[in-house]
């Protein structure tokens, strides 16, 4: 029997194989997406605890709805609401939440690794919806099957990466992801945000000076989100950044034909991507959105739709 | 627990002439095919759909839409089975809104996975009418569902098992009587 999925707390450890029956497993939940009638009753009776320890509005949504079309209720903790805010330490936070006996906890933290620690001490599956700078495995693998989608392969693709790349959780959990599968990826950015040591996340790793050159031969665009509170006079003004580093039409001629525009959203339009290219038919971010769904559902049936853990040996399916 | 052979039910002759005067009773209570579609539930009620569609169109002519149900999503035992079920893709690439519905199974035994079916066809669309066909009526319901077109019906113990082999999923054609035993 292959090994059971008990978390998911990053891509890095993930096999390639685990990963493709990840996205192959979602296909059928993308279909749901498109009925009439999307709520189902597999999860009836399991809950969902939702513990955003960050401000977070579509991940959150997003597990949100996976978990209510799957019928599974949720719990839903908010940090600006919660007695985070009282003091309480994370653990206390979660071992309360866990007291209420959620059948798995789906957790966003501002810390790399919090999501690593709370499953050395839980009992239940806990899934992470980004941790610090470290990852956002979920983000990942929305956007792999949405790549997957438009080219109907991973391997081999080449990837522009565009932004604040160092603090960003979804380019590490893509390189790790899309690494398996033989990418190779050109990262630009301002150079405070492209330190060298990005380099050493995958073998086929490259950062290039100018956005033109990423761009070149590119089959997929991922834009990251600039965090507008991170520019700032002298070292970088915003209008500086749009000049350098904007995706255009102009500039994503020099992509593939058949190239793909992705961005983890929220966008600021007009900052790190021009209005026309985000409307354009190679931006795929709405897809983006409605395949976080799918795998989020995907992704719940896997961990908490079948028996408990230790109860797996009643009787065999079919 | 091994499970060994008690008898063969059908043969593959047989089984063919079944699936014909299957399609004969589907068209003449349907009043024609005009508005039939077939809807097989995975895994062998998938080529038994396109055999009957296949049955009906050297009857009448008609061309009648076959779409392929899974009903992992909805069944009601998911806590209990293990290993744990892959859910497949349910394919129904026309709109059964208004349309007369012909759900199709290899077996019908407790009438649970009907039940998952009929859930599953529903948050797809309104049919007009929805029926069912059977190669083999096993007996032994535990819910009030009953088959319209039966190929045959099969007394059977509770710890005899019917199993259906078709060529397209298994490579050998014939029903089979087979029990447990511990």
């Amino acid at each position: 029997m292959p090994h059971r999925l008990r978390h998911l707390l990053g891509i890095e450890p993930l096999s390639a194989a685990q990963i493709a029956d990840l996205l192959e497993q979602a296909k059928p939940f993308q279909e749901i997406q498109r009925h009439p009638l999307k709520k189902l009753a597999t999860l009836r009776g399991k809950s969902v605890a939702l513990a955003f320890f960050e401000p977070s509005t579509r991940t959150r949504i997003s597990f949100a709805t996976a978990a209510t079309r799957l019928g599974a209720d949720t719990m839903q903790l908010q940090a600006e609401a919660s007695s985070l805010q009282k003091g309480e330490s994370l653990l206390d936070t979660v071992w309360t939440l866990d007291a209420m006996k959620p059948d798995c906890i789906v957790m966003r933290h501002r810390s790399s690794g919090a999501p690593h620690f709370v499953a050395q001490h839980l009992e239940i599956p806990v899934i992470n919806a980004g941790d610090g700078m470290h990852e956002h495995p979920t983000q990942a693998l929305l956007d792999a099957l949405t790549i997957r989608d438009r080219k109907g392969t991973l391997e081999g693709l080449r990837v522009a990466i565009i932004g604040d790349i160092l603090h960003s959780r979804v380019a590490r959990s893509n390189i790790h992801l899309l690494a398996k599968f033989g990418c190779r990826f050109t990262l630009v950015g301002p150079a405070m945000w492209v330190p060298r040591e990005l380099e050493d996340l995958a073998p086929h790793v490259r950062r290039v000076a100018r956005i033109e050159e990423a761009l070149e031969g590119t089959d997929v665009v991922l834009v990251l989100r600039v965090q507008l509170e991170r520019l700032h006079e002298p070292a970088l003004p915003l209008d500086e950044y749009i000049h350098l580093y904007q995706l255009t039409p102009e500039r994503l001629h020099r992509a593939k034909p058949d190239v793909i525009v992705l961005h983890p959203g929220p966008m600021n339009r007009g900052v790190e991507i021009d209005p026309v290219v985000a409307d354009g038919p190679h931006s795929c971010i709405l897809e983006q959105v409605t395949n976080g769904v799918a795998v989020r559902m995907n992704l719940l049936y896997v961990l908490i739709g079948g028996p408990p853990l230790g109860m797996e040996e009643t009787h065999a399916a079919d | 627990m091994r499970v060994v052979e008690k008898e063969q039910v059908m043969g593959a002759t047989e089984m063919d002439r079944t699936i014909q005067r299957l399609g004969h009773e589907i068209v003449e209570k349907s009043g024609g095919a005009g508005n039939l579609v077939l809807i097989g539930i995975r895994r062998r009620g998938v080529p038994l759909a396109q055999r009957l569609a296949k049955a009906i169109r050297a009857i009448d002519g008609s061309v009648v839409p076959v779409g392929t149900l899974d009903i992992t999503l909805y069944r009601d035992d998911l806590s209990l089975v293990a290993p744990q079920p892959v859910v497949h893709s349910t394919e129904i690439p026309f709109s059964v809104d208004d349309r007369d519905v012909v759900l199709v199974d290899d077996v019908l035994y407790t009438g649970r996975t009907v039940r998952a079916a009929m859930n599953g066809l529903f948050d797809l669309g309104r049919p007009k009418r929805v029926r069912l066909c059977v190669l083999i009526d096993r007996g032994h319901r535990e819910l009030p569902i009953e088959a319209t077109f039966v190929g045959r019906y099969v007394q059977t113990s509770d710890t005899e098992i019917i199993e259906v082999r078709l060529e397209e999923v298994d490579r050998e054609e014939r029903v089979m009587l087979v029990e447990r035993v511990p």
